[in-house]
C-alpha cells in the first residue's frame, strides 16, 4: 500500500472498545447498554485494592447492521487486560442470550464479539471461568439462528477461555497485529519451559499464533488490514452471507484426520501447520 | 488397558459407573467414551484419562490436547446424530477428573483453542438439543480442560475431598501473571471465594447442583456408589422436569448476585432497535 492509501485509512486498532463497536453499527443507531453512568463495578478487584472501571472493561452496543437488529460486544482490552471477570462476562453472556431470545420469537439479532483479551481475570478467577463457559453456551444457542462474528483486531490478542469463545463463533476476522491461542506465552513457559516456549522470542510467537498464520492455517476467516472501512465491508457480507455450511467446531473429523497424520515427535513449524489445514480442511 | 491409563480417579469412576463395560472402539487411549445405564436407562459415559504412552508428549498425565478435545467433540455430536430423530435423548455423563488443558507448542501451532471449541460446541449443542448432561467432577477439573469437558452440563455434581479442584489456572502461573507470591495469592485466596481452589469454596458460588461427600474417592466402595448413582439419577430426573435447557440454574446465589443484576438489567433495557 503507498503511502496516501496509508494516510487516508481510518484504523481500527486505535480506537477504543466504544468507538469500535460505533464503527461496526449503522450510522446513529448505537445505544450502550448498562453503560458506564450505571456503574455496574466488579464486587471482587475492590477488596484486592485493584482499580475498577465503570463498564468493567465491556461494552455492550445495541443498533443495526447493514439495517438489522445487531449487538456488538466490545472487550476493551486496555482495561486489565481485556480480563474477563463476572460483571464483563455477564454482560456478554447476557446479551448473546437476550441475542437468541429475540430470534426465537421473530426478531433476527445478530452479534459481533470484539475480542481483545486474556482470558479469565484471575483476581475473579472462577466467576470469569464461570462467566465464559455461559458465553460458549450462548454463542452455540445464536448461531442456530444468525451468525456470530468474532473480530480479533489487536494488540492485545484473544486468548484463554474466550479463544474458545473464538473458536465457536461463524466467522472469524483477524488482523496482522491480532493473536490467538489457548494459552498465553508466559503460562507455557511457566508449565512447559523455556525450550518447548520463550515468551521473549517475539518472532517465534507470532509466527505460531499471529493473525496471518491463523487465516493462512484456516483458523480464520478473513484477514484484513487495520482499516475500519475494511472491517465494516467484511462484516456486512459475512451477515449477508447468512450461516456456514459448517460451523469450524464442529468439523471434528476433518480436524482429527488431519492430525493423525501429524508426527508428535517433532516439533511443530508454521510452515507445516499451514501446509496441513490448508490440504485436509 | 494398557497400564499407562489405570490409576487414575476417572478411570476408577468411570469403571464403577458403567460396571466395567469396555469403552467404544475408535477412540484415542485418553478418551474413554462407554454406552452404559443411567438410572436404567441408555446414557453414555465419557472420560479423559492420563496416557504416559501419548504421541503428544505434553497430553501424558490427563491433560486436554488437540486430539482428545475433537475426539470428546466426536463422542457427543456422533451421540446427537444419532438421537436426532428421536423424542427421548440419552443422557452424558461426563466423568471429570482433568489435570489442565495442554500447554506446548505443538497444541498452540495446531490450534488447540479450535479443539477445545470443538468439544465445548459439542455439549453445548447436545444439551440445547435436549440431551440431559451432567457433569460428575471426582478430581481435578481445572480451566480449558473443564471448558471442554464437563462445563456446559446441565447439572454439575462433585465429590467433597481436598484433591477436588475447580480453577482457572495453577497456582505458580496464575501467581506470575497477577505479578504476586504464590503465598500473597493463597492469602487472598482464603478471603475471597472465586479465588479459592478448594470445592466448598466453589460449591459456595452457586455453581454446583450437589456436593457429596463419599468415603473413598480413589476407589468407590459400594455405599460410595449408591450415593454417587442415587444423585445421578435425581440430577437426570431433574434435568427431565425442568423445561430450560440452558445454564440459568447456576445464577441463583448470593456470590453471584451481580450475574444475575446484569441479566435483569440488559432485560430491562434490551427493546427492540
Amino acid at each position: 500500500m503507498n503511502t496516501n492509501a496509508l494516510l487516508k485509512r481510518s484504523s481500527f486498532i486505535e480506537l477504543g472498545a466504544r468507538e469500535r463497536a460505533r464503527a461496526l453499527l449503522d450510522a446513529r443507531s448505537m445505544r450502550e447498554l448498562i453503560g458506564p453512568f450505571e456503574r455496574f463495578v466488579s464486587p471482587w478487584l475492590a477488596q484486592q485494592n485493584v482499580v475498577t472501571q465503570a463498564d468493567d472493561g465491556v461494552v455492550v452496543a445495541k443498533g443495526r447492521i447493514d439495517d438489522q437488529p445487531a449487538v456488538v460486544l466490545a472487550i476493551e482490552g486496555a482495561y486489565q487486560g481485556g480480563s474477563l471477570g463476572e460483571v464483563g462476562g455477564a454482560k456478554i453472556a447476557g446479551a448473546l442470550e437476550l441475542a437468541a431470545e429475540d430470534n426465537r420469537r421473530g426478531v433476527p439479532t445478530r452479534a459481533v464479539i470484539l475480542f481483545e483479551t486474556g482470558g479469565v481475570r484471575l483476581q475473579e478467577a472462577n466467576l470469569g471461568l464461570a462467566a465464559i463457559a455461559e458465553i460458549h453456551s450462548a454463542i452455540v444457542d445464536l448461531r442456530r439462528y444468525q451468525p456470530v462474528i468474532g473480530i480479533i483486531a489487536g494488540t492485545v490478542g484473544c486468548f484463554g477461555g474466550m479463544s474458545i469463545a473464538a473458536g465457536l463463533c461463524s466467522y472469524l476476522i483477524v488482523t496482522q497485529e491480532a493473536r490467538l491461542g489457548l494459552n498465553g506465552p508466559a503460562v507455557i513457559e511457566q508449565e512447559a519451559g523455556i525450550d518447548e516456549y520463550d515468551s521473549r522470542d517475539r518472532p517465534f510467537i507470532w509466527s505460531i499464533t499471529g493473525g496471518e498464520q491463523r487465516y493462512r492455517s484456516k483458523l480464520a476467516d478473513a484477514y484484513l488490514d487495520d482499516d475500519a472501512e475494511a472491517i465494516l465491508a467484511t462484516v456486512r457480507e459475512l451477515f449477508r452471507t447468512g450461516l456456514p455450511a459448517h460451523n469450524r467446531s464442529d468439523r471434528h473429523a476433518d480436524f482429527l484426520a488431519c492430525l493423525a497424520g501429524v508426527d508428535a515427535r517433532e516439533q511443530a513449524r508454521p510452515d507445516a501447520v499451514r501446509a496441513l489445514y490448508q490440504k485436509g480442511l | 488397558m494398557p497400564d499407562a491409563i489405570q490409576h487414575s480417579r476417572g478411570a476408577s469412576w468411570l469403571a464403577a459407573l458403567t460396571r466395567n463395560t469396555p469403552p467404544n472402539g475408535g477412540f484415542p487411549a485418553t478418551v474413554h467414551v462407554v454406552d452404559a445405564a443411567l438410572a436404567g436407562e441408555p446414557a453414555r459415559y465419557i472420560a479423559v484419562l492420563p496416557d504416559t504412552h501419548n504421541r503428544f508428549p505434553r497430553v501424558r498425565n490427563g491433560e486436554v490436547g488437540l486430539v482428545e478435545g475433537w475426539a470428546l467433540a466426536r463422542a457427543v455430536s456422533e451421540l446427537v446424530a444419532q438421537d436426532a430423530g428421536r423424542a427421548v435423548k440419552r443422557p452424558i455423563v461426563a466423568v471429570i477428573d482433568v489435570a489442565s488443558q495442554a500447554y506446548g507448542r505443538r497444541e498452540e501451532a495446531y490450534g488447540i483453542h479450535q479443539a477445545l471449541a470443538g468439544a465445548a460446541g459439542a455439549y453445548a449443542a447436545a444439551r440445547l438439543a435436549g440431551h440431559p448432561v451432567i457433569g460428575l467432577i471426582v478430581g481435578k477439573a481445572m480451566s480449558g480442560a473443564l471448558l471442554a469437558h464437563g462445563y456446559q452440563a446441565n447439572r454439575l455434581i462433585a465429590l467433597d475431598d481436598p484433591q477436588v479442584m475447580v480453577h482457572a489456572m495453577g497456582k505458580a502461573a496464575a501467581a506470575r501473571v497477577t505479578l504476586r507470591a504464590v503465598e500473597d495469592l493463597e492469602k487472598l485466596a482464603a478471603k475471597i471465594p472465586p479465588m479459592a481452589y478448594d470445592i466448598g469454596s466453589f460449591a459456595s458460588l452457586g455453581l454446583l447442583w450437589r456436593l457429596l461427600t463419599v468415603a473413598q474417592p480413589d476407589a468407590p466402595g459400594a455405599a460410595d456408589m449408591d450415593l454417587v448413582e442415587t444423585c445421578l439419577a435425581q440430577a437426570l430426573a431433574d434435568i427431565r422436569t425442568d423445561p430450560s435447557r440452558d445454564l440459568s440454574g447456576r445464577l441463583g446465589q448470593a456470590p453471584r448476585r451481580m450475574s444475575k443484576r446484569v441479566r435483569e438489567r440488559l432485560v430491562a433495557v434490551w427493546k427492540e432497535d
